[in-house]
């Protein structure tokens, strides 16, 4: 097997890769919500309305699960929890005589909340709760059950600790913040992964405003074998998410940014002898960092600094995807920095640039993704150009219609085939012996994929093309546009 | 070329797909001397595929042509020879997202079946993973073997003529993740469980019937996996094609009459897709087919936390 790039094989034997760490990114989980959080000790850490210090955690592996105790401490748990005692097989047939005078319950709210001032256990309260509750020996078996799930859900804080994956992120992303990765759906992120056949070794390139999600799903396809470059509008990117995924430092060796608003100079070839400009032109955006809000990147930087001084001031429960926290901090640091830091980072950034731009000049990408708040039509075709023949692409839309104009400009352009406009539908179960059904809620949309796969363009006929752009690339595409015309 | 690498050029010996257009593509195995039949005439291996580059239009004997495609699991899935019922691209796309597979995964799979998971599954773990996989039928193995051997993927794959519903994977404590496709998954779960790393993983088990479903969560509670939920995944595609409609004839004398030319100026002034004649009107149209598959199979995944 010959493989290009830096990969490392994963540790065997010693399972320290399945030991928390100091430093290490982590996902705190408690039923079916996440959240993403750096561990460091000492440092208080709000989930769910409830606070904690991650110190206990360092050390253990990942998947135990810890019950909060008083003062904020995280406990392992040792063995499975004791299931509540149901203590009386006692159940109601139906709920003919059960009447809802508000007065079930004999516990008052104050009574509740002296009892987790004792520090009382939660399953202890929820054995409690029921204990108290005039009506429960009156509830059907399944409305028991149903009872004590969700007390336990309210009083019994359990909290997992996993290493994050592609799956956790998206859903986490998708459940928590939406807005941030143009409602991307899990199953859609599924299909563009699957779709732009994304695997070690290829060279694929990335034009994403989905908070770097996108971007670490597709790291984590190539496990650091092959490279990724990360195309991005404005003057910085913006990758919190991927930083979530706590690559080992070797992944981000073939890791390249280019921003999107130098790629018609890199495609007419006057990005070389731009170089002189390109020099000043950073120059003038460092110098300008901390000023004038001069792109959308440095509005985002500055909504990110207040949160973080509130987060200094005291803890806010607004900052509930903790992965601003390491960007913020760079952001700061970078301020702090002096002129000659200052002037070799730059010196860094141009050098990056320069590698970006020739990894992208080789037109030869195994790959393409896009997945961004931008019109994709004009993006699409420009990136389209460093893609190499034979080759899977994926456009994300959040809406239908920008798809059907890139799918119109891509049968004009020609060297694509394979075309096909796409959706999926997301549709989870609820199992339990004899209350089987669907989920009563589920998610509207995810977003739609045009996905598509190159082939060499004929030069000659791409001339001819545009006297005839009615000429169409695919021999059996004819068929289906005269079938089209007559609809 | 091979499935999980990128090559340019064709070589003697390669599995490539023959594209004669959407919905109508086959595999072949180029060879020295060999020769392929298409409706648009012959292709001619030595010359017309060996030494060219993967993406080149090709053209036959009779003057049609053809695009030659690198092989992917995607395509290899719709121009595959089925042996048993396949499990498509949608249905695999979130079982190896939700199973976290990655480079380097050690996955456990059975049935093998038609090998359409298995190819996406080792494009997905390559280069340093491994799939175990297991069929009972044992002409079923054999056939996979030597695909997987075609393909050059062999050193990825191990596969085992046994029943796992009786003697499991045939490994222990090793897998990051497990995948069922049989009729009895239920029967299956405790090897499953066993199959599994110390440190935990995922299991998925796919279902076409919600009985099936329903024993297999079961057996999974029974053997403490955790996070069980069951999902079902639906692909709609689109057809994309220029609509036209007929403009009502609302008659002469009323306000709407004068309206509506005015309207439709501004609309195609805004609109570029718009292009509207005299009584018609023109849209760009994004419509779902008449025909679409409404279900393969339920998905349940289950975590193994470490114990």
């Amino acid at each position: 097997m010959m493989m290009s790039g830096p990969g490392e094989l994963p540790a065997v034997g010693n399972g320290a890769q399945y030991t928390v760490s100091e430093g290490d990114h982590v996902v705190l989980k408690r039923e079916e919500v996440f959240k993403a959080v750096q561990v460091q000790s000492g440092r208080k850490i709000t989930f769910e309305k409830q606070w904690f210090y991650l110190d206990n955690v360092i050390g253990q592996q990942y998947g135990t699960t810890f019950e909060v105790s008083t003062g904020g401490v995280l406990q392992p748990l040792k063995a499975k929890t004791e299931e509540v005692a149901k203590e009386t097989n006692e159940a109601g047939i139906d709920n003919r005589n059960i009447i809802d005078d508000g007065k079930s319950q004999k516990l008052s709210r104050d009574d509740i909340e002296a009892l987790k001032g004792q520090g009382l256990k939660g399953q202890d309260i929820v054995q409690h709760l029921i204990e108290n509750s005039t009506t429960f020996r009156d509830k059907t078996g399944f409305a028991q059950e149903k009872y004590i799930k969700k007390k336990k859900k309210k009083y019994e804080a359990f909290i997992t600790i996993l290493k994050p994956t592609t799956r956790i992120m998206a859903m986490m992303y998708h459940s928590r913040e939406p807005g941030k990765i143009c409602y991307l759906r899990y199953d859609t992120l599924a299909q563009m992964l699957t779709l732009g056949n994304i695997h070690a070794g290829s060279k694929v390139i990335v034009a994403e405003t989905c908070a770097g999600l996108v971007l670490g799903a597709v790291m984590e396809r190539l496990g650091g074998f092959g490279s990724v470059v990360h195309l991005y509008p404005g003057s910085l990117p913006i990758r919190a998410a991927m930083e979530n995924f706590g690559f080992p430092k070797s992944f981000y060796n073939h890791l390249y940014d280019f921003p999107i608003n130098k790629l018609n100079s890199l495609l007419s070839g006057s990005f070389s002898t731009e170089k002189e400009t390109l020099q000043k032109q950073t120059e003038v955006v460092v110098e300008e960092g901390n000023g004038s809000p001069l792109s959308t990147e440095q509005v985002v930087a500055s909504c990110g600094e207040t949160l973080m001084e509130n987060i200094q001031s005291e803890e806010t429960e607004a900052m509930d995807v903790a992965c601003e926290d390491a960007e913020n901090k760079e952001i700061n640091a970078g301020k702090k920095t002096n002129v000659e830091e200052r002037k070799s980072k730059q010196e860094d950034r141009m050098k990056k640039l320069q590698a970006a731009a020739a990894v992208l000049q080789g037109r030869n990408a195994d790959g393409l993704i896009i997945a961004s708040r931008l019109y994709p039509s004009p993006l699409l075709l420009c990136l389209l150009e460093f893609v190499a023949p034979s080759r899977p692409f994926v456009i994300y839309c959040q809406y239908k219609e920008p798809l059907l104009v890139c799918y119109s400009n891509l049968r004009e352009r020609g060297g694509v085939v394979n075309l096909r406009l796409s959706e999926t539908w997301l549709r989870g179960y609820q199992v339990l012996p004899n209350r089987t059904h669907p989920k009563l809620t589920m998610s509207g949309g995810g977003g739609y994929v045009l996905t598509g796969i190159t082939v060499a363009m004929n030069k000659a006929k791409s001339i001819a093309n545009n006297s005839k752009p009615q000429r169409l690339e695919e021999p059996a595409a004819k068929r289906q546009k005269v079938e089209e015309s007559k609809s | 070329m091979s499935f999980v690498e990128y090559r340019d050029v064709i070589q003697n010996g390669d599995t490539a797909i023959v594209f004669l257009g959407h919905d109508s593509m086959f595999a072949i195995k180029v060879q020295q001397g060999g020769a392929t039949q298409t409706k648009y005439g012959a292709i001619k291996h030595s010359i017309d595929l060996i030494g060219k580059k993967y993406g080149s239009k090709v053209t036959c004997s009779k003057g049609g042509w053809v695009y030659i495609l690198h092989p992917t699991p995607e395509l290899w899935t719709v121009t595959l020879p089925h042996r048993t019922q396949i499990l498509y691209s949608t249905d695999i796309s979130m079982i190896i997202m939700m199973l976290e597979l990655k480079p380097g995964s050690i996955v456990c799979e059975s049935g093998t079946g038609s090998g359409s998971l298995s190819h996406a599954i080792i494009r997905t773990i390559a280069p340093t993973g491994q799939l175990y996989t297991v069929e009972f039928h044992k002409q079923r193995a054999e056939k996979a073997e030597e695909e997987f051997c075609d393909h050059k993927i062999d050193h990825l794959v191990t596969v085992k003529n046994q029943d796992v519903c009786k003697e499991g994977f045939g490994v222990v404590n090793v897998a990051d993740a497990v995948f069922l496709d049989i009729p009895s998954p239920w029967e299956a779960v405790k090897y499953s469980k066993s199959a599994l790393k110390m440190e935990g993983g995922r299991i998925c088990s796919f279902s076409p019937c919600i009985e099936q479903v329903q024993r297999t969560c079961l057996a999974m509670t029974e053997q403490d996996f955790m996070d069980i939920s069951t999902f079902e995944i639906l692909l709609r595609v689109y057809d994309v094609r220029t609509v036209s409609l007929q403009l009502p004839d609302l008659g002469t004398g009323g306000t709407n009459s004068q309206d509506t030319p005015a309207d439709l100026k501004n609309q195609s002034k805004e609109n570029s897709w718009s292009d509207s004649q005299q009584g018609t009107t023109q849209f760009k149209s994004g419509a779902p087919l008449r025909e679409m598959a409404g279900h393969t199979g339920y998905l349940t995944f289950a975590t193994k936390y470490l114990s």
